[in-house]
């Protein structure tokens, strides 16, 4: 089954943009709960989005330098 | 869980590389609850660190005299621009579960500023932000920077503050990318060097003054 991975609320700055540093999967990875997916940057801060399931990462929706907010999606998973 | 912060002083000029590591495993600790929260205190050896928005043309020195001068030259993991740290300059890493205080990486860095403000008032001297950039100046010119790395909501990397710092240094480049605004250190504008063992001890208490004022959310 294919899942759609969404950019989940950044904490308490919902309104929040953030800005995609960097992929931490390639396409083909397994990828566990838990896992680094993908790092955003704000203003002066970098961080990791935790994969929220398991499964294979079949492809990236978003790329470096790609602006993003909460819900947005970021990836999908085959499960 | 405990928003207990255990403080760490690194005795000597600390690698950059040796702190950097030391951070990551406490980061790993903290996020599965098996260490305390932690404060780093330190200072580097001299080295320019690259944040994730940093631009390569934001070294103006060349590798050639970089490497004369024994300055080293690290891409990081933390958030923002291209900065430098060396001898006389006060590093703080604090390594925060913010779970146990605010999710919100915004609140995080007003706090730091915050606490660097309060300190900078008990040397008389008084200082201010200047958004919407982040870190905090004096008289015009920036004194400390802040560039932070976040895994799991527990933070990394943190704010160094320019107490005795050589500030010849910062001509190697453009410090966070931001042109036209120049750096200070307490020194200068004091007009007197500074023991950094009082500072760090200042900045201790005041840092955890500040973050134990906001207690732990409770669900």
């Amino acid at each position: 089954m294919k899942v759609e991975i969404r950019l989940p609320e950044l904490g308490e700055d919902a309104e929040e943009k953030a800005s995609v540093s960097r992929w931490l999967v390639n396409i083909g990875d397994i990828v566990n709960t838990g896992d680094d997916l993908i790092e955003l940057t704000t203003d002066k801060a970098a961080f990791t989005v935790p994969c929220p399931q398991n499964g294979v990462v079949v492809e990236l929706l978003v790329e470096e330098g790609d602006e993003v907010v909460a819900g947005d999606p970021l990836c999908i998973l085959e499960s | 869980m405990s928003s207990q912060i255990e403080v760490v002083f690194i005795e000597g000029l600390c690698p950059f590389q040796k702190a950097w590591t030391l951070q990551r495993e406490r980061l790993e600790h903290v996020r599965r609850g098996t260490m305390p929260n932690a404060l780093f205190l330190l200072e580097h050896a001299p080295v320019i660190t690259l944040g994730r928005n940093s631009r390569d043309e934001h070294v103006l020195a060349s590798s050639n005299e970089l490497s004369r001068k024994g300055i080293e030259v690290v891409s990081t993991d933390r958030g923002g621009d291209v900065t430098y740290h060396g001898p006389g300059q006060m590093v703080a890493y604090p390594i925060l579960n913010l779970r146990q205080w605010q999710k919100s990486i915004r609140w995080y860095l007003r706090s730091l500023e915050e606490v660097v403000i309060t300190l900078l008032d008990t040397y008389g001297v008084s200082a201010t932000r200047e958004p919407p950039f982040t870190g905090v100046w004096a008289r015009g010119e920036k004194v400390a920077a802040i560039g932070v790395g976040l895994r799991d909501w527990v933070t990394f990397h943190g704010l160094s503050l320019n107490v005795n710092t050589d500030l010849k240094a910062f001509e190697l480049i453009v410090p966070c990318g931001l042109y036209g605004k120049s750096v200070t250190s307490l020194q200068k504008i004091l007009g007197k060097s500074l023991s950094m063992a009082d500072v760090m001890e200042r900045f201790t208490e005041i840092f955890c003054r500040q973050f134990s004022a906001n207690q732990p959310k409770i669900f």
